[in-house]
């Protein structure tokens, strides 16, 4: 295992100590925790928003924090999500007495700890609310399983959400805009090869030369199946239709959409790859009004990437079209 | 003349040599270390296990969390057995993460609950112990048996440990009894689909690999047994 780090124990500390240092205008850490905050939070008259889950995400979600975006991040170890105790510290910091609204990715982990984090914040008298995030479609989605995971499409609920947030909604109405982002949002990844959890010093799967891995998660868990390799235009194509095979997508429906790299994949081949759900999208008469394209929810150091497409009513485009201004999303 | 009181009795016969049908705070704590030494020890185990099904850290989250809390042991041993696994609860749910912090800090915060005022443990503390401890983690997991998670290790060990109390065998057999249950569940989830956690995502791919929370479970059962069963 090669990787710059110093202590494997130390990991999180040091990267967010290195987070705020590049960005001291937007951000400051919650003293004793691995919480990033909003400079000014917490905001007055604003309703917060808090998200997180494990390292090796970034620049989720630390990198979300700002205005129009998140109030706060919590950071839990690598790919492990945060105690409550980090949750329920954050919720304090960015609390005006308007509420909080927590943006969970629906993992076990990640449901159970901020959970108990909002059961600990009632206690205290604090409005807390929470909506989770399950835009995988890879997944299969069945009442006998956990349902789906909360993958890149996040994004589009920190943004979305966050836009609803700053405009001066409630606390009920910034959770209605994201559960409305949740229920048009759909995601499918797919890799090339596994990422190295510094803890673990090994792999978290194995990959022949010529295999590639459908539908997996942002946590090198593996996906749903593998098969050979193929041109950039066929994995790319394989993804869009199983997206769009999942919610009916009827012509000239307004989407946005976002390309994610895991973390290995140069810009050069998220391009390419765009250029074909571009050309698909036109090809299914959908109106294609904003396009993202970068590192946004990556895995380590995983090549491979996803796409997320969101179907837009008149509500959420323009809360989609106002400006954010976070480290990661401008 | 003062005649000594029930809990002084109780506390008396466990410390004679050879009598193990009670657990006094000697075991209780020697328990306590051994199953989070085994836990430590199990480390690349849980790892490996969940990197088949998993993201890899089940062994790396849960050797953080008992290394830390047998460091809060050491502060605590000389209180009661409930603030004891009161202190472990609190040191799992703040240091573990993943979904095995708030299930196994539920599990310990209702042992903790089912111990008050409790100076041994006998046949039948266990049995509440374990109930509270199911209906603690089928609550916060939402999960049921059957479902490839901690549970099928925990729901076994508790059924065949209540049948043999409850036909008046002693602590030392029925320990084992549930331990050879435990174990026996753990296994059984290799046959099994994933309903919750993780593994979930994987379907059926899911099937075929023993989960690793079932296997903690065991683990933290047997290293009770191998106290119990050294009296």
């Amino acid at each position: 295992m090669k990787k710059i780090i110093n202590q494997v124990e130390n990991i999180v500390d040091e990267m967010l100590k290195g987070i705020v240092k590049a960005h001291p205008d937007h951000l400051k850490r919650v003293e004793g925790f691995n919480v990033l905050v909003r400079k000014d939070a917490p905001v007055a008259g604003k309703v917060a928003l808090i998200s997180g889950g494990g390292s090796g995400h970034e620049p989720s979600h630390g990198g979300f924090v700002g205005r129009g975006m998140l109030d706060g991040a919590v950071a839990g170890e690598v790919f492990t999500s945060p105690t409550p105790d980090q949750v329920f510290e954050g919720i304090k910091v960015i609390d005006s007495g308007k509420g909080v609204l927590l943006i969970i990715k629906n993992y076990s982990g990640d449901v159970m700890n901020f959970e108990m984090a909002a059961e600990m914040a009632e206690m205290e008298g604090i409005k807390v609310d929470k909506v989770i995030v399950n835009d995988d479609v890879a997944v299969e989605n069945s009442t006998y399983t956990t349902g789906r995971r909360g993958v890149a499409g996040t994004i589009f609920v920190h943004k979305i959400a966050g836009a609803a947030a700053e405009e001066g909604m409630e606390l009920s109405e910034v959770k209605r805009v994201a559960e409305k982002v949740i229920a048009n949002t759909r995601t499918m990844g797919m890799s090339l090869g596994p990422c190295i959890v510094p803890a673990a010093g090994k792999p978290s799967f194995e990959l022949g030369e010529e295999e590639i891995e459908m539908g997996l998660g942002i946590h090198g868990e593996p996906g749903t199946h593998r098969e050979s390799i193929s041109s950039a235009d066929e994995i790319t194509t394989h993804m869009v239709e199983k997206i769009l095979s999942d919610i009916p997508f009827d012509e000239g429906q307004e989407v946005a959409v976002l390309v994610n790299g895991l973390g290995a994949t140069p810009l050069m081949e998220l391009y390419i790859a765009n250029r074909k759900v571009a050309e698909l999208l036109e090809e299914r008469k959908l109106k294609t009004v904003k396009t993202i394209v970068g590192n946004f929810m990556t895995s380590l150091e995983m090549p491979g990437f996803s796409v997320s497409i969101i179907k837009l009513d008149k509500e959420l485009k323009e809360l989609l079209e106002k400006t954010a201004d976070t480290p990661a999303y401008k | 003349m003062n005649w000594p009181s029930v809990k002084d009795l109780a506390n008396r016969l466990s410390n004679k040599k050879g009598d193990v049908i009670l657990m006094n705070k000697e075991m209780f704590l020697k328990a306590l270390e051994l199953l989070s030494d085994r836990i430590i020890d199990s480390k690349e185990l849980l790892n490996d296990l969940d990197t088949q099904i998993g993201d890899s850290d089940h062994g790396s989250n849960m050797t953080r969390g008992f290394t830390e809390a047998k460091k809060k042991i050491d502060m605590v041993k000389d209180k009661d057995f409930s603030t004891i696994l009161k202190t472990i609860a609190m040191t799992l749910i703040s240091t573990v993460g993943g979904a095995s912090g708030p299930l196994y800090g539920t599990a310990f915060l209702k042992a903790s609950m089912s111990v008050k005022d409790r100076e041994v443990l006998v046949g039948e503390d266990f049995i509440k112990i374990h109930e509270n401890v199911i209906s603690g983690i089928k609550q916060r997991g939402h999960a049921e048996r059957g479902h490839k998670t901690m549970l099928d290790a925990i729901i076994p060990a508790y059924e065949a440990f209540k049948e043999s109390i409850e036909a008046g065998e002693d602590l030392k057999i029925a320990s084992q009894k549930a331990t050879d249950a435990a174990k026996e569940g753990m296994e059984y989830t290799k046959g099994i689909k994933a309903i919750k956690g993780r593994a979930s995502f994987l379907g059926d791919r899911s099937i075929g690999h023993v989960d690793p929370g079932a296997t903690s479970s065991f683990i933290i059962i047997n290293a009770i047994n191998d106290v119990i069963k050294e009296g």
